[in-house]
């Protein structure tokens, strides 16, 4: 790796947004690979993915990641003629705020923390209907199913979710993780999922022990 | 019993509650564990209400509040009116900053949520700072209001002076201008509504011997900046791109806070505000992020709100443990810290200052047992209950969801939580 793409990857990991995007302009305008380019912020996002996991990073570090990697992205995209993500996945996971519930920061982080970490994932968004967990998951066959909740309305919504993908018949090849607001360890055995979690780590580590390597 | 003898009775409980209530605030031993009754909608619910009903019917719901507190008895109860009753004048309004049942989204039955978004742009920083009060006629309440769009047009006075204040009154006759303001009545018609109704149930509930446990609600400056101005994402990216200006605001905010804070609560005629909180706990900001732009401003809230003789009842969402030794300079038995998912035992530990307050969870009161909840209770005043300095009450207050008999039972259970 040249001086320049170690100089981006440090930039972007450090926070350092405004001369981040600068390089990464400057290196596209000289004629550096666009596709190699996006490697790097790859590289960038794990070393953040890390930090945050190791409690050096918060919320504030992630979002702001995110909003580097997004205006990097929007540069390379004209630059790149074909789908660059052909990469192998670590696994599909569909997360959606269930039925009834509008927040979505927590269901944010958790996809934003496991797009970095190789995962797939498929954001159904908010107060999502059961049906549109059922037509997703028939569509994209995932190992995983992420339900959100900030209310405790939630935990009767996520119930019913989690039943209706049983009665589809869809239940048994796959894993089902709540969290967000109140949820806990009772919250889990109510509605039936498979496991909850406190935060984004949580998410990650989840799909990393049910879709191994 | 006469009825003399009644109200005398009802008196004299009702002085028995508040002392054992300022007792556990003062970090006096009360005779027993008090408990706070504290809810958006569960009374409503209890008592066979749509959420929908109890925003827009302020008889049905001062029905199923009175009930909901003679039947549990609690020590004191946060009211409930202020907290859910706008349904009309928001309709009224066009509000936009809430989704809430039977309007728009929501189902009947659903609880009212709050649209996350940027209320503030990066750019209207200074303006607010210049002249917080014309920004909020002129562009904030525009904007979350529908009905008062039309306000954007009216002058802004700080620069309009002498003759020119005189010829500035014309906008206000613009037949859009007009129409905002004859709304603006009308909905300053219907809050009134709303208000004698909720003094009324206040005041039975009074004559019946409850105490109220807030007499108004304020916010960290932090979470005004990041709820209420900026939104999540915009206030996030602030601690980066525009850590000086989010910092002059919050200098604002901790003048302009306590002042509405105190004005509230003296004019309610009470001494406890609500402070409910939402980006204080471990994991949304960094230690260092939380000791620049959370905790000294919203510590000087506290110290104005205590210098003013007011209790705040501070609800730190999430778990906070790991916040718990900076949190913990405030002054001794003035303060009360109402946790959601914090270690209560932990906080007892590290809080000599503040009362702590909580911590039964939603996810047992909603679904688990009476004895379930009877057991929790009796462990939480075992380990955090030692002579003074707690006052049972769920997580985050009642959650709408919640089994009535469970409710019933951690009520039950303070009583007999004797010291």
């Amino acid at each position: 790796m040249d001086d320049r793409s170690k100089q981006l990857v440090q930039q972007i990991s450090d926070m350092q947004e405004e001369d981040a995007v600068k390089l990464a302009r400057a290196m596209l305008e000289g004629g550096y690979d666009a596709v190699k380019l996006l490697g790097h912020c790859r590289e960038a996002m794990e070393i953040v993915g890390k930090r945050y996991e190791q409690g050096e990073y918060f919320l504030p570090e992630l979002m702001l990641a995110g909003e580097m990697l997004k205006a990097i992205g929007d540069m390379t995209k004209p630059l790149i003629k074909q789908d660059a993500s052909g990469a192998k996945t670590a696994g599909t996971v569909i997360i959606g705020t269930v039925e009834g519930d509008l927040h979505d920061i927590g269901k944010n982080i958790v996809t934003f923390m496991l797009e970095i970490n190789g995962f797939k994932v498929i954001d159904l968004g908010i107060d999502v209907p059961v049906s549109n967990f059922i037509d997703s998951i028939k569509e994209h066959k995932p190992q995983v199913v992420g339900l959100s909740g900030f209310l405790t309305l939630a935990f009767d919504a996520m119930k019913k979710t989690v039943e209706a993908i049983r009665a589809a018949g869809l239940r048994e090849n796959i894993k089902i993780m709540i969290g967000g607001g109140q949820v806990d360890e009772t919250v889990k055995v109510y509605t039936g999922a498979d496991a909850f979690g406190l935060n984004a780590m949580d998410a990650v580590s989840l799909c990393k022990q049910w879709v191994p390597a | 019993m006469s009825a003399g003898g009644a109200a005398a009775s009802a008196s004299a409980l009702y002085q028995q509650r508040l002392k054992r209530l300022t007792d556990a605030i003062e970090l006096r031993e009360p005779d027993r564990l008090p408990a706070i009754f504290f809810s958006h909608f569960w009374a409503a619910r209890y008592c066979g209400i749509t959420c929908r009903e109890a925003m827009c019917d302020y008889e049905r719901l001062a029905a199923a509040v009175r009930k909901a507190v003679v039947d549990l008895e609690p020590d004191a109860y946060q009211p409930v009116h202020p907290l859910v009753a706008f349904g009309r004048t928001m309709e009224i309004l066009d509000y936009k900053q809430l989704e809430w049942p039977g309007h728009k989204g929501p189902a009947e039955n659903v609880a009212y949520q709050y649209l996350d978004s940027q209320y503030m742009a990066p750019e209207e920083y200074e303006e607010y700072i210049l002249d917080s009060t014309g920004f909020m006629l002129h562009k904030y309440m525009p904007h979350v209001a529908g009905a008062l769009e039309p306000l954007a047009q009216s002058r802004m006075y700080p620069g309009v002076l002498h003759t020119r204040i005189v010829q500035s009154v014309e906008a206000y006759a613009r037949p859009e201008v007009r129409r905002a303001l004859e709304t603006l009545i009308r909905a300053g018609e219907e809050m009134p509504k709303m208000r004698a109704v909720h003094n009324r149930v206040a005041q039975e509930l009074k004559d019946l011997g409850f105490p109220m446990a807030a007499y108004g609600t304020t916010h960290p400056p932090f979470d005004v900046a990041a709820d209420y101005m900026r939104g999540s994402m915009g206030a996030m990216l602030d601690l980066f791109r525009n850590k000086e200006r989010l910092l002059i605001l919050m200098v604002t905010l901790v003048t302009l806070i306590p002042r509405a804070g105190i004005e509230a609560v003296k004019a309610a005629g009470g001494n406890m505000v609500f402070i409910p909180l939402h980006w204080g706990l471990d994991g949304f900001m960094s230690p260092k992020q939380f000791t620049t732009f959370f905790w000294p401003q919203f510590q000087k809230v506290l110290l104005a709100l205590i210098e003013a003789g007011i209790y705040p009842q501070v609800l730190w969402e999430g778990d906070c443990t790991s916040r718990l030794d900076v949190i913990k300079d405030v002054p001794p038995g003035k303060c009360v810290y109402f946790f959601e998912r914090t270690d209560l035992a932990k906080a007892k530990e590290a809080l000599r200052g503040a009362v702590l307050r909580g911590n039964v969870p939603a996810s047992m009161l909603i679904t688990g047992t009476p004895n379930d909840v009877r057991e929790h209770c009796k462990k939480l005043f075992d380990v955090v209950g030692d002579g003074s300095g707690f006052i049972l009450d769920a997580g985050v207050g009642i959650p709408n969801e919640a089994k009535p008999e469970n409710v019933l039972a951690m009520f039950q259970c303070a009583k007999e939580c004797v010291y």
